[in-house]
Formats: structure tokens, sequence, C-alpha cells
């Protein structure tokens, strides 16, 4: 990669950096909900295990779904949101009358999207050590397959979602957050895909996050389900492209209707 | 060589037509003022010249670059000022001279950043988020945006508005100066005729989307018999222009 397209996409980075930096509130704003979250069904798990009617089993799914459920969220929000910002700002415009790409500004927010989720999980994570004894690493290698299926999926939605907000305008904003948390029933995250109604069962099989939750709890029990992560990522390559597709077109609409200009209006 | 090739621009939003049939050059060292009403098509053309808009009809030629086919190459060496689009206003000043310093690959950031708050007095609030600017200082800061890649072709938008006279004639001075440096060629649209008389070689007369008149300020004058460009605006908005 050439360094004036790498410094581009620098650019992107330090612009969204530069907004956390000084803001402890921002900060703040991307552990709290999955540090929620993992309070909130950690002590679900915990109380299931202390029932005594379950095992460790049910309560390191419970455990690993939230913390994985979320990688996937916060990858398509950290997407979806940093856009936001730039529509916010009304900074859209003076940033595509730059020498950026289109693909170039995606990585960039790709990156911004890493950072924030790097950011969000790490304190989910070490209370889920801290306060359950859960180390999400003790996976092992497979953990690296989990986490960028995972990512790869909430980056295909942020597509999705930016095309849709490139189409019908700020107003479609509550996408942003709204559409990938929506999925949750159907992604098997806390229960088997199998315990999903059947019509709907058709549309949990088609979406890659239920094939790596089947397989995290394959993993739970002591199995390696390499056909069900192969599955997830041959899945997230069509959602990716498909809806990668979606975000170009909607953006050489954008450029035709001259929606970069007024967008945040 | 002309910098800027315009050949029978339109642009259509379903029945409407905001721009139609525009055809002008702009060379090194010239700059050219787009002037019109409400509506004449200024923005339009300006965001079509800078890639925001796709055109209906016609071509633009910038720096030699086709911009339906090659903008890119075009955009690293152009810039764009408006005070109607805003700068991010959470980040300072620095920080945002530093992002568009980087989104441009432009060398030596910091003495360039240090270069252009000095040239437009920006030095007292270098440090301090955008958002919380007066309009003039905004304006100000937005001129520095344009300017940080050192552009071979600047496109203004009201370049001045809403900057005192001291620091509108500051501003104006500084563009010459740049323009007298670097052989920039300058795009305005103003309806501030003092500027347009002091700035501009030559003037397009727009309404209604279409070109009406065109000339240096002095034949345009001459031509209408008025004293100064806003009474030859005037004219043409409320009576038409004259015959060529």
């Amino acid at each position: 990669m050439r360094a004036p397209r790498l410094r581009r996409i620098w650019g992107v980075v330090y612009r969204h950096a530069c907004l956390y930096r000084k803001s402890w509130p921002r900060l703040l704003e991307l552990g709290y909900w999955p540090t929620l979250e993992m309070l909130i069904w950690g002590l679900t798990a915990r109380f299931l295990y202390l029932r005594g009617g379950t095992g460790w089993q049910l309560a390191g799914a419970l455990l690993g779904g939230v913390l994985l459920w979320e990688v996937a969220l916060r990858a398509q929000m950290g997407m979806a949101m940093s856009f936001l910002e730039e529509i916010w700002s009304r900074n859209l415009a003076h940033v595509f009358i730059s020498p950026l790409r289109p693909a170039e500004a995606v990585l960039g927010l790709m990156a911004v999207s890493a950072l924030r989720l790097i950011a969000g999980l790490t304190p989910a994570t070490a209370l889920a050590y801290g306060l359950y004894h859960f180390d999400i690493f003790a996976f092992g290698p497979v953990l690296v397959l989990f986490f960028a299926n995972l990512v790869v999926m909430g980056w295909a939605v942020s597509f999705g979602v930016m095309g849709l907000i490139l189409r019908h305008g700020a107003g479609a904003e509550s996408l942003a957050w709204g559409v990938l948390a929506g999925l949750t029933p159907l992604c098997a995250v806390y229960y088997p895909a199998g315990v999903i109604p059947m019509p709907w069962r058709a549309i949990s099989w088609a979406l890659p996050a239920t094939h790596v939750f089947e397989g995290m709890r394959a993993a739970l029990a002591g199995h390696f389900a390499g056909g069900e992560l192969a599955l997830a990522a041959a899945l997230n390559l069509l959602w990716l492209s498909a809806l990668a597709l979606v975000f170009l077109r909607e953006f050489r609409l954008a450029r035709v209707r001259g929606a970069l200009l007024t967008i945040g209006e | 060589m002309a910098r800027i090739v315009v050949e029978g621009l339109g642009k259509r939003y379903g029945a409407v037509s905001a721009v139609r049939d525009l055809s002008f050059t702009v060379a090194a060292h010239e700059t050219l003022d787009l002037l019109g009403g409400n509506g004449a098509g200024k923005t339009t053309t300006i965001a079509m010249l800078l890639g925001l808009l796709v055109p209906s009809a016609g071509r633009i030629e910038i720096l030699g670059h086709d911009m339906a086919r090659d903008r890119f190459a075009a955009l690293a060496r152009m810039n764009f000022s408006s005070p109607y689009v805003a700068l991010p206003g959470r980040l300072t000043v620095a920080e945002n001279l530093r992002v568009y310093g980087h989104l441009y690959n432009v060398p030596r950031l910091s003495a360039r950043i240090a270069e252009l708050a000095a040239a437009l007095d920006l030095g007292a609030f270098l440090d301090r988020p955008a958002g919380q600017l007066s309009a003039g200082q905004k304006t100000r800061v937005a001129l520095a945006k344009a300017l940080i890649n050192r552009p071979d072709v600047l496109l203004l938008d009201e370049p001045t508005a809403s900057l005192d006279p001291d620091t509108g004639d500051m501003v104006r001075g500084w563009l010459e100066a740049y323009r007298a440096e670097s052989g920039c060629t300058l795009l305005l649209a103003s309806h501030n005729m003092a500027e347009v008389e002091r700035l501009c070689d030559r003037v397009l007369m727009l309404k209604a989307g279409e070109v009406v008149d065109r000339g240096t300020p002095r034949d345009l004058l001459a031509k209408y018999g008025r004293e100064t460009l806003e009474e030859v605006f005037l004219r043409i908005h409320r009576e038409g222009a004259l015959p060529a």
C-alpha cells in the first residue's frame, strides 16, 4: 500500500481518535454497555449455576455469548457511528472533496471500529474474569475465528446501515444501533439454533453469527466445529460483498442526488 | 493552458434544470466569479466541479484530469472553502488542520500549519475547539483548511462572508498574494461586489441555471453603462441581460 494512501487512512483514524482523546464521557460510553451486559448476564449465569440445575457449560455459554455478541455489536456500531459523526458535524462534503477514496474512508472507519471495540470490550472481559472466573481466552486459537467472523459480520451490517443513511439521510440514524441488535433473537447467541421456530430458523442459518455461536457451544463441549466456522466465513464473504455493493451504489446515487451536500440538514 | 475546462455542463433534478449548457474555461493565475441570485446554479456548479455532484450532461476537466474518470488526481491539487460547510466542531483548529493535512498528504505539516496560523492570524485560537469560534474566526479556519495543500485550483463560496471589513480586506489581500505567489486558479461564488471587482478577472453572470452574460468587470460596467457591478447585477436580475 502506498504511503499517501496509508496517510489518508491514518487521517480518518486521527480525526476520530481526537474525539476520544480529551473526552472521558465518550471513553466511558464505549465500555458502559458491554460491562453492564456482562454484569447482568454474569449474575444470571451465576444464579442458574448456584441453583444447581445447570452445569458450568451453560453458564459459560451465556458469558461467552454476551462477550462475543458484543464483538459484533461494537464492530457494527463503531463503524456506523463514526460515519454518522461526519454527518452530525456536517463535514461529509469536506471529506469527500479531499483525495480520500471511498475505500480508504471505509478502511479508516474499520480501523476506528476495531479500536473502539478493543477499548469497549476490555473492561467487560476483565470483569468476566475477575467476578465470574470466565476466561474468554481459554477458548484458545479458535477464539480468533469467532472474533474475526463476528467483526466481519458487524462491518457487513454497517455497510448496509451506511447505505440506508446515505439514501434516507440522518433520519435513518437509529438504524446504526438498532439493526444488528434487532437480529439478536435470530443469531442463536444464548441458545442453540434448534430452539428457534422453523420459519425463522431458515433466516437464522443464513446469518454468520448463528454458526459462530454454534461453534462456540461446540468448543465449550470440547469439540472443534470447523464446518460451522467455515460456513460462517462463507456467509460473511457473501454478506460483506453484497452489502459493500449496496453501500457503493448508494454512495454513487448520493452523488447524483447531491445528498453529500445536504445530508446533515 | 486552461486549468478548468467546462463544456456543456448540465444538472437536472427530475423535471427541474438547476444548470443548463454551461461552458467556460479558467486559466492559471486567473480568477473567475460565478455571480447570480439565489437558485442561479452557483452552488450546483461548484459541487459538480468538486465531484460531489454527478452532472447530468457535459464534461469537466480540471488540471488535465477528466472529473468523471479521474477525479482523485485533480482533488489532491484542489481545495474548497465555504462558511456553509462546517469542520468538526469538537476538534481544535490545529487538530482539524492536521486531519486535512493527512488527507491531502501535506509534507512538513506542522510547519505548514504554523505558516497558515501566522498568515491568517489563527495563533490565538489554534487549540480551541472549532465549534466554539466566532463566525469570522470559523471563516478564517475554513480558509486555512482550503490552503493546507497549497492548491493549484481553489474554489471559494462566499470566502469573506461574516468577516468584519478589516478582516475581510486582510483575507482578500492574502488571496491576492497567494495567487501571485503560486499562480493558483481561483473560482469564486461571491455576492460581495467590491470583492468581485478587486479579485476577479472575469465574471460569469448566471440566472436560472444559465449563463446570461460574461466578461471582465470593466467590460460589463461599460456594456451596461453602470458605475458598479452591483448595478449591473440588479439590471440583469430584474430586466434581463443585453444581447452579446
